[in-house]
């Protein structure tokens, strides 16, 4: 026992630095799923655009930071062809992400001319490595500190309010003088733009780019989201603070299963082990109401 | 004001299914002309303002709105001109965000909108005393969330978000069927007096003959998509619920009897 908890803390920074990363991807679903009501399925591809892009600009000799930089506008670009696929031709939100998630894999191979491309952070001054978890829980902390500060103050702007009103009413918003469609892929090009971000963060803290690392990022960002709303929701109610619940979900999500890999779940297990804990996390409010209306009829009967 | 020739909006066009919603519709309005807009389920009358709203775009015909166009402008870019109130309550306002932010939202209708921030200490004054006028409380509610406020409550904060900027036009849809009867009198009353201080040229659809004869200055009627009757002037204010079926049996050949509704 002891010693499965010594492990366990020894891996703690590890987690928590993973969490951090993902956190910021999952700020990026936040603005989708939460504020914007679509459904935006580009992150699994646009995560490993942001990586690659990031790993091969450091390979050709330019600056990590810089790196990050263009990854958050490769993101972006993503972001805007699914905004465009949908405000301008029709095609419903769900499949225009499908659709731009089938292209990038293409798109990212040509990136990074195969499957996998090592940056070693031996030859380059990466950012961030998970040799020194502690370095990067830091980095990333400062990081997403300031991020949430930038989104806290965009969507408190008369632009950034016009996105939020899009998504809670688009009737609404367009009898209000508000472009909807101009909102979305506003909304679509700052979310993948921020999970692209956190690719080219993830590539550097892993070592390496691969087209397979946004694989079920998407499940791993509604998780944090979720799990953030559940467990952290009731207490807070500023923007800043919602998008901070979301970051400790990530990182809860990877303590989750930094624990369940020690007790002996195996890897290719973990994505089954995923979707049951999104499932019953999005199940929890409805059981909830069952439980709640089982008990009124108990009292019911006994009255 | 308003000039609307030919307007035709046909559903479907070419199947089964097929809807002529507005039949080759023409209508003009004064300046500060209040227009109250009667007729059965199924008449046109949403339909209607959907059209000056610019929600799709008519198959013919034209709408000018002070000398403007608007055929072919999307319903974003007709809003700057435009007020309106909708018949489902939930649809005026966007449930997820602040009394506050919603009325920041109106306020800026019309205008480009940019990265300043959007509510400030002035603006939050400036809100509360405007809320004031509904008497409902809603001025000490300015952070509530929207979606946690009645229906009745929700109307109410529509109209008045539809005639912060001085609308060239204010469409109200039925906009007090849905409230209970108090409720109602107060919304109605509180859009009459909008209409009236701001001498606003408005469109008021409702199902109450009653209301209809009682409010504004002109009366019209519509059936299957057509205006059957037009009453303005001292002839509407001398009209009768009674005068008013009569008028309108002679005109369509139908009776109102399986319309309950429209007797209210
Ligand atoms: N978006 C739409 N798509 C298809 N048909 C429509 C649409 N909007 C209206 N219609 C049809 O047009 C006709 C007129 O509808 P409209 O909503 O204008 O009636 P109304 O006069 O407002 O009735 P009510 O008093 O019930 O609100 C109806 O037959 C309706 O089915
Ligand atoms: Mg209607």
């Amino acid at each position: 026992m002891t010693a499965f908890l010594e492990s366990l803390l020894r891996a703690l920074p590890g987690s928590a630095a993973q969490g951090l990363i993902w956190g910021i991807m999952a700020i990026g679903v936040y603005v989708t799923y939460r504020m914007l009501d679509y459904a935006d399925l580009t992150v699994d591809g646009s995560i490993a655009t942001g990586g690659a892009v990031c790993v091969m600009l450091i390979l050709g000799g330019v600056n990590p930071w810089f790196a990050l930089v263009a990854a958050f506008a490769a993101g972006a670009i993503a972001g805007l062809v699914t905004g465009l696929l949908h405000a301008v031709f029709g095609i419903p939100p769900i499949l225009s992400g499908i659709l731009s998630q089938l292209a990038l894999y293409s798109v990212n191979m040509r990136i990074l001319g195969k499957s996998n491309q090592a940056v070693s952070v031996d030859k380059y001054s990466l950012i961030l490595s998970s040799r020194e978890n502690m370095h990067a829980v830091l980095i990333c902390a400062v990081a997403i500190a300031v991020l949430i500060g930038i989104l806290y103050w965009f969507f408190g702007t008369e632009m950034g309010s016009a996105i939020r009103a899009t998504g809670s009413n688009p009737n609404m918003s367009r009898s209000q003088g508000i472009n909807t469609n101009r909102m979305k892929i506003l909304g679509l090009s700052i979310s993948n733009g921020l999970v692209g971000l956190s690719g080219g963060l993830l590539a550097q803290y892993s070592g390496a780019a691969d087209v397979k690392m946004g694989q079920g990022a998407i499940v791993i960002g509604l998780a944090a989201v979720i799990i953030g709303q559940v467990i952290f929701g009731k207490l807070f109610r500023n923007t800043a603070i919602k998008f901070l619940s979301v970051v400790f979900g990530a990182i809860l999500y990877y303590i989750v299963i930094s624990i369940v890999v020690r007790l002996g779940l195996s890897p290719t297990d973990l994505k089954m082990f995923s979707a049951i804990l999104v499932a019953l996390f999005l199940a929890l409010p409805s059981i909830k109401e069952s439980i709640k209306s089982a008990k009124m009829m108990r009292q019911g009967k006994n009255a | 004001m308003l000039e609307i020739k030919n307007l035709t909006k046909t559903f479907y066009k070419g199947t089964v299914n097929e809807r002529t919603a507005l039949d080759n519709i023409s209508l003009s309005l004064k300046d500060g002309d209040f227009v109250t807009v009667i007729g059965g389920n199924g008449a046109g009358k949403s339909t209607l303002l959907n059209a000056i709203a610019g929600v799709w775009q008519p198959c013919s015909g034209s709408i000018k709105l002070g000398g403007k166009e608007l055929v072919g402008l999307p319903e974003h870019k007709r809003a700057k001109y435009l007020g309106r109130v909708f018949q489902d309550p939930m649809m005026g306002t966007a449930p997820d965000m602040m009394i506050e932010e919603n009325l920041a939202i109106a306020a800026r209708r019309g205008k480009c909108r940019n990265l300043k921030w959007m509510i400030g200490k002035i603006e939050r004054e400036d809100y509360r005393e405007l809320l004031k006028i509904l008497e409902l409380g809603l001025e000490d509610r300015l952070s509530s969330k929207v979606g946690l406020l009645s229906g009745g409550q929700r109307q109410a904060l529509t109209l008045l978000m539809a005639a912060m900027k001085t609308p060239k036009l204010l469409m109200l849809d039925e906009h007090t069927a849905a409230l209970d009867p108090k409720t109602a009198a107060k919304v109605l009353e509180l859009s009459d007096m909008i209409i009236q201080e701001n001498s606003l040229t408005a469109l008021m659809v409702t199902h109450n003959m009653k209301e209809a004869i009682k409010h504004g200055n002109r009366l019209i009627m519509m059936d299957s998509g057509k205006i059957v009757l037009d009453i303005e002037g001292d002839e509407k204010k001398a009209l009768t619920v009674e005068e008013l079926i009569a008028r309108f049996t002679a005109k369509s050949g139908e009776s109102f009897a399986g319309d309950r509704a429209l007797l209210g």
